[in-house]
């Protein structure tokens, strides 16, 4: 065990309810300035990303991090986008500016930008580089750890599983990747369209990771569960989670994937987050 | 020229800890077994998976070390292109893949081995920069300047082995995107690039065998291409050759072409490039460029040349 079972307790479930809405209602503002919005891939990983941010990384003492987070499921960045603005790291501009001309922030997360680790979009790229960071944090004897979130869909690209095998391979046990685990693809359900893509457990297993399988909107579950990982293998965490979280007309709805609610549908979505 | 880069590399890495080796599924040349024997850990083999080779260098340079990946030149660039255009491109790291065998130097493996469009390929992608030297001796500069350049991406394309030295009278150091002059001339100038360069060398005899004294110049910087230094070859030399080992879309002799009409250029131009082909013929490395019309005496039939 990394973390010891007395500090898992620091993890304030509350807390992090909390923040969960806010973050859904500021991308729920974000939505009324803008036409195309990624809403439901990040409503699936907020609870994913909110708890890496606010209870896993660790922080230096002049505000930097220690340990890296990485989005490698890049259409869901805005979530990132709002937890790196809520942290001081973006400014309430760059969130205004969102996709807009003079605005440094697009629909896809761009390196180079604070907060960002990797220009992500093109999917099946994350977990490469995130196993090349982690990588070289061993190489050069730091502790840092590597955090990145995935989609499932991106599971079906060759490119993740090349990496899974050579994270496995080098034994890199400060790599952490969660599976945002919500069960859509552009297309179809990945359990419809894809049934041989399960099981998941036993397919990361073989390929030499550490797994566990978590409620993906469950903050405490998914604190517990990588805090709780061993550190001697890559560990992923397969979130089960459900696209458009937190709002009912959007969960499983594959629309929502790229559409900005109307007026009247976004005072529905905030009053149901209101009443969550 | 993998011998001279191997052992440059070696001799870089035992004094910066930053320089690592990423290969998928080659055997290390010469020196880079000996780097791999005492720096195992900054010798990486990802086995017959290129996507995750490029991946991990650009991980790997975001996190402040030096990494080279390396394989044979299809492998470098066009397995995993997607991810040298996002990872290491768009994202701008200071990395070097290495291409061995560039063109159709794997003369016996049939075209899935043939690097023939790399050049004009890499050269297409934003932040991309290209270097292919003529001879051990420039892959030594190239190599010693890739490995301590802050400027972003590098595609290295190499040859294989047993290329002749062809700059040792050059009249200017090796210097990233400048044209250098390995022989001097006054009437006629040939352009190339890579272990080719071996029969500029051999057409420029035949030039001057007939009474034409003529330069030879790498153009080892593909891109950025040294647009001034060869705007003012076109300007000087009343005739131009430019002879190179790269499918002609995108080659070296459309970019010229291009800089002469740009430049209002009068002196006379002649291109020479591989076809724009799939050739399905086995042989050597001169077997299979002459198919491709790339030979001294083929070209210098082109140019008007007696035979010798």
């Amino acid at each position: 065990m990394l973390t010891p079972p007395n500090l898992r307790n620091a993890f304030d479930a509350d807390a992090a309810r909390t923040r969960c809405k806010t973050y859904r209602r500021r991308i729920l503002d974000i939505s009324q300035q803008v036409t195309a919005l990624h809403i439901a891939p990040a409503f699936s990983c907020t609870e994913i990303t909110d708890t890496i941010f606010h209870g896993l990384m660790r922080r230096n003492a002049d505000g930097s991090f220690e340990d890296v987070f990485l989005m490698s499921k890049g259409h869901g960045c805005m979530i990132q986008y709002v937890i790196l603005e809520e942290l001081g790291i973006l400014s309430r501009e760059d969130l205004d500016l969102y996709c807009k001309p003079g605005g440094r922030l697009g629909a896809h997360p761009d390196y180079g930008n604070p907060g960002i680790a990797a220009s992500t979009g093109s999917l099946g790229h994350g977990l490469g580089i995130a196993t090349g960071q982690a990588y070289a944090e061993k190489l050069k004897g730091t502790d840092a750890v590597i955090y990145c979130v995935l989609s499932d869909g991106e599971f079906q690209e060759g490119s993740t599983w090349e990496a899974m095998l050579m994270a496995a391979n080098l034994g890199l046990g400060r790599l952490v990747a969660v599976m945002d685990n919500n069960d859509f693809s552009g297309l179809e359900r990945m359990s419809e369209g894809h049934p041989a893509f399960y099981p998941l457990v036993e397919k990361a297993r073989a390929f030499g990771w550490e797994v566990a399988e978590v409620e993906g909107h469950d903050s405490q579950e998914i604190f517990n569960a990588i805090s709780g990982r061993s550190g001697t293998k890559p560990f992923l965490a397969i979130g089960k989670t459900v696209k458009g979280k937190g709002v009912s007309f959007m969960e499983h709805v594959p629309i929502w994937h790229y559409r900005s609610p109307n007026p009247d549908e976004y005072r529905r979505a905030i009053a149901e987050i209101a009443d969550a | 020229m993998r011998n001279k880069f191997a052992e440059t590399f070696y001799e870089l890495g035992k004094v910066d800890p930053r320089l690592c080796v990423v290969v998928a599924d080659i055997s290390p040349a010469g020196s880079i077994a000996k780097f791999r024997q005492e720096f195992p850990g900054r010798f990486i083999n990802t086995g017959v998976a290129e996507q995750i080779m490029i991946g991990m260098v650009a991980g790997m340079a975001q996190r402040g070390l030096r990494p080279f990946a390396y394989t044979i030149a299809t492998f470098t660039l066009y397995r995993p292109f997607e991810m040298v255009r996002d990872d290491l491109c768009y994202q701008n790291l200071p990395v070097t893949i290495v291409g061995i065998g560039g063109g159709v130097n794997y003369s016996t493996l049939g075209a899935t081995h043939h690097a023939q469009e790399d050049v004009s390929i890499a050269c297409s992608i934003p932040n991309m920069n290209v270097i292919a030297p003529c001879d051990p001796a420039e892959v030594e500069a190239a190599t010693r300047w890739c490995a301590q350049q802050e400027v972003g991406p590098v595609y290295l394309r190499l040859g294989k082995a047993g290329e002749p030295v062809l700059s040792a009278n050059a009249t200017t150091p090796w210097t990233f995107g400048k044209i250098r002059t390995l022989r001097e001339g006054r009437d006629v100038c040939i352009l190339t690039y890579g272990p080719i360069t071996k029969m500029a060398c051999e057409v420029a005899d035949r030039f001057a065998a007939g009474g034409r004294s003529t330069s030879v110049v790498s153009v080892h910087t593909l891109k950025p291409l040294d647009r001034d230094g060869i705007a003012e070859v076109l300007a000087r030399f009343p005739h131009v050759v430019v002879i190179e080992e790269c499918a002609p879309n995108g080659s070296l002799s459309m970019r010229v072409k291009e800089l002469a009409w740009e430049r209002r250029a009068t002196c006379r131009l002649d291109t020479f490039t591989l076809k724009d082909e799939f050739i399905h013929c086995y042989g050597s490395h001169e077997d299979l460029l002459a198919e491709h019309g790339l030979s001294t005496n083929k070209i210098c039939v082109a140019l008007g040349l007696t035979s010798s």
